[in-house]
């Protein structure tokens, strides 16, 4: 029954999986495939802190600070845009955002 | 040590479960609450690992900031939600394949892989004895990583600003306080006297 960091690592991975698998479900929903981005960061967080505590290296839990600040940031861009763009178009479905003919 | 094991357990339990959640749920607003336990609960595995400092992070910038945030966000968008999700089971297929995939690969990676025999020697910053967690954060955050620290400050601050800047609308018909136009007033362009006549005033 000895928690290692293998179990660690799964957990991780299956968070991970979802997120990605989040943003193939929901792919018109823009607000949801924000969530399942947030979920993939957690899930590298995990990992990080993870290896941090099992190899007694401390940097691990710096850069998981710095990946949560990235992620803080990334949130609050994301949904200023989704609100701006909303407000020109009324709609928040990613197939309409074709503007830019990209 | 069985204790520490039940509680990993269900805490990753409920991870795993609330971030399937998370990805399935038909209502955004269910989204986000899913999300802020799936957030709870990696935050209890945080301290499971000994790192109280990010656990404590975690649910302070993540439920208390972003989470609240998509709450706003959905609870304002005036979508209709039942419209977006029709449709989304026809990616089930692909999803579910990706899944599998992603997942047998990282199993086989987190099974297979070892520390390297050099590893032990290569700390960049080994974990300090006697001192808790957050001092010892900080000892290294503001000495060896202060430029970092700043530049995420400054990540940050352009995130705050960018949002405003998106955000903010200049609406036409709104009054606003014009300071220059106050202190520039004379008495001559404000005052008005008017000779009334008897009888005429009221």
């Amino acid at each position: 029954m000895e928690i290692g960091l293998t179990q660690y690592l799964i957990v991780a991975a299956t968070v991970f999986a979802i997120g990605v698998v989040g943003i193939f479900l929901n792919r018109k929903n823009v607000i949801i495939i924000l969530m399942s981005i947030e979920l993939i960061l957690l899930a590298v967080n995990i990992n990080f802190v993870a290896f941090s505590s099992y190899l007694h290296d401390l940097v691990g839990q710096v850069f998981a600070l710095f990946v949560l600040t990235v992620a803080a940031a990334e949130a609050a861009i994301g949904l200023a845009i989704l609100v701006v763009y909303f407000r020109n178009r009324g709609t928040i479905e990613v197939e309409d955002v074709n503007l830019m003919k990209g | 040590m069985l204790l520490t094991a039940i509680a990993f357990y269900v805490f990753s339990a409920i991870l795993i479960a609330s971030s399937a959640a998370v990805v399935l749920s038909r209502n955004p607003v269910h989204s986000v609450f899913f999300l802020i336990l799936a957030f709870f609960n990696a935050a209890a595995l945080f301290v499971l690992l000994g790192a109280e400092f990010l656990a404590m992070i975690l649910v302070i910038v993540y439920v208390g900031a972003v989470a609240v945030l998509f709450l706003f966000v959905v609870m304002m968008l005036d979508v209709d939600f039942a419209e977006l999700k029709k449709g989304a089971m026809k990616y089930l297929p692909l999803g579910a394949a990706v899944f599998i995939a992603l997942l047998a690969e990282l199993f086989i990676v987190s099974k297979v892989w070892t520390v390297a025999g050099t590893a032990g020697s290569a700390l960049a910053s080994a974990t300090p004895a006697h001192i808790t967690n957050t001092a010892a954060l900080g000892l290294i955050l503001y000495t060896n990583y202060v430029y970092y620290f700043q530049i995420a400050g400054i990540v940050l601050l352009v995130a705050m600003i960018g949002a405003i800047v998106l955000t903010h609308r200049h609406r036409p018909g709104v009054r606003r306080q014009s300071i220059a136009r106050q202190n520039a007033r004379t008495p001559a362009m404000s005052i008005d006297v008017v000779d009334v006549k008897p009888g005429q005033g009221g």
